[in-house]
């Protein structure tokens, strides 16, 4: 099967656009993702160390509160937190819009798609209300900067990242016979080394023992985080000694950051790890039963690279597998609207515009009736890959009602039926899909029937 | 889901089995029991001290000496050790017909951090903690798991809110009253064109366009709930419409029919401050839907259990501000035809100087999963080394409490 443009925009992209065209090579894509990250310069959104406000700032706002209690600047002290954790929930709502505006603007989908997969490889889940706003800030920062970098790096930012050793729990981890422990009588915590593991790296079928688990939890030790200092190495929780994981001894020295580094590295280029990357990325982008030879060679691509990230992407876009012309998977419910955000060519200052009343009604409650709780998978191995978990009839239902009603409230003249069915899904759409556009009763369900129809609900 | 299952559950709703055309003699995707579990998780950490008081308790009044309690306050004395908030007042009917009761003193095994996200994440996994990555499924789900070949339409997650009980590997069917579909028949019929071909978009729309259809033949739903609530004179109690009230209409429409699990949220326990007032809202909505299952639910009452937990009690102290703060141990309340209402079980730890758990909470005597498993032990057969095993993970059943009837 040859390159489709069609295909790649809507397969390995975001989606069609009136406005922009479809990726015209492999190169051309691989050329994008390589340059500068443009939508991203762009549609702001705050790194970690930027954002506001932080875990750090909320720490602040309740040390002044408590400081001044029962004194006449006790209301404005309460008055300045509550504001703050008001402007926290508006952020979440600006930077949804701002995920959804580079969506639906970008001449670089693949990036966006990387992101939300790698983002998802790595998912990190808020511990409480208030650090719901450093979810979209920890992607900018540990996850956009790397995808067409090498993976170790990605691993050692994220895992490295606040969000996730506060998600994983390694600021509860102390070496059992660290100085820590001896004071305070806590202990390992095996949570973020077995995740590392079964999610991040080997994955579940991996060659790893629990005694690597044990041994890999114990290496970590010292990896910690505070609202007030952020992610540190902290030498009294790190276990003494060497550790040795899958057969390589690590420590021995004095403890540090180092040691950790240098295990990620190593399992960052493990013949388990190529593999378990290759097989999710293409179940992600191109089948639910992907093409067992495509996969060994993504992952023999990807360990000749010494762990390049492109190399892996590289193989699979050339793949002849990868342009099957049978759509096997579904879009997820944010691809999905952004995708048909994008083709309903909704202008970026309209999306940015919003409201964060406008964005829940539009945005934020439909996908949670569609089953995809922004940022809140349930557990840290991120959003289910089966179309089955998303053509339920709630699902559809949220679907079929959003397709129907929302862009007449984001839109004031809809797009006519019967070239939208174009826009949305290229030069040679299905008959049937062409049929019911034109013969809808009205502008808005035709554009809704074309959503709404299983040839743009698949990629 | 099973398109011809689902219709078949779906008659309940409306026409009566006899009259449907749907109804043909084909196996139902039913579960092998016919009883009917209801889990309620109340989010925000009811105050259980408050719900369920145990005014007998010599301390009870020295802790909280401006949220009234005991009869002086109002409540209802229940068995002259616990007496039940006036908010709730409206329960009393089916407390006499021993159809609503308490377990006191229980807590998962969650202890110290007192923070919501984590314990609704153990409460609803069903775990002792979550050090280890166990945070992948509920035990609801878990449950679901041990009973293979189920149909999603078995259990029932309602609402808005993400049901992590209810998640994982085994099929399960979510709905919510946002889920409003108002389609055309021409949009409709148009929609059956453009998914002829994909069997999976084909079924799931039409399944959710029979659902929406059902929600909102208004007329056949409206007279049917009437009647049942001319038949419930409790049903005068329920004061409030709304959301709650969807959802616990939904859950029986779905219970009468093949679903034998629901389970959804309550939210608005977290009373810090001014809990006279504050409790108010959660204390009706959860009044108002055990009554709308009560009336909703008609002769499948008496095959249902509902059970209403929260992520963890509140301080015995009440704090400055008239309210009370996260704390350890608290109640679980439940009610239902297949229960043994009337009563309120547990072992009472005492309220005193150094009966308090960390000098603050009340002490947990009990892990409140142990209710839960006997309850499905009892109604569902489940064995006990698959419930210790698998739906629980590290719990000790214990002595049978006789919850189900």
């Amino acid at each position: 099967m040859p390159f489709d443009p069609t295909l790649a925009a809507i397969r390995f992209g975001v989606g069609l656009s009136p406005n922009i065209a479809p990726p015209s090579s492999v190169d051309a894509m691989m050329d994008r993702l390589r340059g500068p990250d443009e939508i991203g310069a762009l549609v702001k959104i705050p790194t970690s160390a930027d954002v506001y406000p932080s875990a750090n700032d909320h720490r602040l706002a309740s040390i002044a509160l408590n400081e001044v209690r029962g004194t006449d600047g006790e209301a404005a002290a309460e008055e300045h937190r509550l504001t703050m954790r008001a402007e926290g929930r508006e952020a979440v709502g600006a930077y949804l819009r701002a995920e959804l505006a580079r969506s639906a603007h970008t001449t670089d989908g693949f990036r966006e798609r990387l992101v939300r997969f790698w983002g998802d490889h790595f998912t990190v889940r808020a511990s409480n209300a208030i650090s719901r706003n450093l979810i979209s800030p920890y992607v900018e920062t540990a996850i956009r900067p790397y995808l067409a970098g090498n993976f170790a790096d990605m691993l050692v930012a994220a895992v490295s990242s606040p969000m996730m050793i506060l998600y994983l729990d390694q600021h509860r981890s102390m070496g059992p016979n660290s100085r820590a422990a001896q004071s305070n009588g806590l202990g390992l915590n095996e949570n973020l080394a077995r995740e590392i593991l079964e999610l991040h790296t080997l994955g579940v079928g991996g060659r790893y023992s629990q005694n690597d688990v044990r041994e890999f939890a114990e290496l970590l030790t010292g990896l910690t985080a505070s609202a007030r200092r952020g992610a540190y190495y902290r030498s009294q929780m790190a276990e003494p000694g060497s550790e040795t994981v899958l057969g390589i001894t690590y420590g021995g020295r004095e403890e540090s950051m180092d040691h950790v580094v240098e295990v990620l590295r190593d399992l960052a280029v493990h013949p388990d790890t190529a593999r378990h990357l290759a097989r999710k990325l293409a179940v992600h982008f191109i089948a639910p039963e992907p093409d067992a030879a495509m996969i060994e060679e993504m992952a023999d691509a990807y360990l000749a690279a010494n762990g390049e990230l492109t190399a892996l992407y590289d193989e699979m876009l050339r793949s002849d597998s990868a342009w099957g012309a049978q759509l096997e998977k579904v879009k997820q419910p944010f691809d999905f609207i952004s995708s048909a955000v994008r083709a309903l060519g909704i202008p970026l200052e309209v999306i940015q515009g919003a409201t964060l009343q406008q964005t829940r009604r539009l945005i934020q409650r439909p996908l949670s009736v569609m089953g995809q709780d922004w940022q809140s998978p349930v557990g840290p191995d991120g959003w289910p890959e089966e179309e089955d978990n998303w053509i339920t009839p709630q699902g559809m239902a949220g679907r079929i009602t959003w397709s129907m009603q929302a862009p007449r409230d984001m839109l004031q003249d809809l797009p006519d039926p019967r070239e939208f069915v174009f826009d949305a899904l290229g030069p040679t759409p299905a008959d049937e899909v062409i049929f019911a556009a034109g013969a809808a009763e009205t502008v808005s369900d035709g554009v809704g029937i074309v959503l709404a129809s299983a040839a743009f609900q698949r990629r | 889901m099973d398109r011809r299952n689902f219709l078949i559950g779906g008659t309940a709703l409306g026409c009566s089995a006899a009259a449907s055309p749907f109804v043909t003699p084909v196996a139902m995707a039913a579960a092998p029991w016919d009883t009917r579990l209801v889990v309620v998780i109340l989010r925000g950490a009811m105050d259980g001290l408050d719900v369920i008081q145990p005014y007998g308790d010599p301390a009870l009044a020295g802790l909280r000496p401006s949220l009234l309690t005991g009869e002086a306050g109002g409540a209802i004395d229940l068995d002259g050790f616990y007496a039940l908030n006036p908010l709730f007042s409206s329960l009393m009917p089916l407390w006499r017909a021993g159809q609503f009761g308490a377990a006191h003193a229980v807590s998962t095994p969650y202890r110290d951090k007192r923070s919501h996200f984590d314990g609704q994440d153990i409460l609803e996994a069903g775990i002792p903690d979550l050090d280890n990555g166990g945070l992948r499924d509920g035990w609801l789900n878990r449950m679901l798991q041990v009973v293979p070949g189920l149909e999603a339409e078995v259990a029932f997650a309602i609402g808005r809110e993400q049901m992590l009980v209810l998640s994982g590997q085994a099929p399960a069917s979510r709905w919510s009253p946002d889920a409003r579909l108002q389609i055309s028949p021409n949009a409709r019929a148009l929609l059956n064109v453009v998914h002829h071909d994909d069997p999976l978009f084909r079924d799931a729309s039409e399944d959710a366009i029979e659902i929406a259809e059902q929600i909102s033949m208004q007329g056949e739903l409206a007279e049917e709930t009437e009647m049942m609530m001319a038949n419930s004179p409790m049903m005068e109690a329920v004061q409030g419409s709304g959301e709650h009230i969807e959802i616990a209409e939904f859950a029986a429409s779905r219970l009468r029919g093949d679903t034998r699990i629901a389970s959804f949220s309550i939210n608005g326990w977290d009373t810090h401050a001014r809990q006279r007032n504050t409790m108010q809202r959660g204390a009706s909505a959860l009044t108002d839907t055990i009554l709308t299952l009560r009336a909703g639910l008609g002769p499948v009452w008496n095959k249902t259990a509902v059970l209403c937990v929260t992520e963890f009690g509140r301080t015995a102290h009440e704090n400055g501000s008239l309210g009370t703060d996260h704390g350890t141990g608290g109640a679980m309340l439940f009610a239902g035809g297949a229960l043994r209402g009337g009563q309120v079980l547990g072992q009472w730890p005492g309220l005193g100087e150094g009966d308090l758990y960390d000098g603050r909470d009340l002490l947990p005597t009990r892990d409140v999963r142990a209710y839960a498993a006997w309850v499905m032990h009892d109604l569902m057969g489940l064995q006990r080394d698959v419930l210790e095993q698998a739906v629980f993970p590290g719990l000790e059943l214990g002595a049978n409490p006789g919850l189900v009837l």
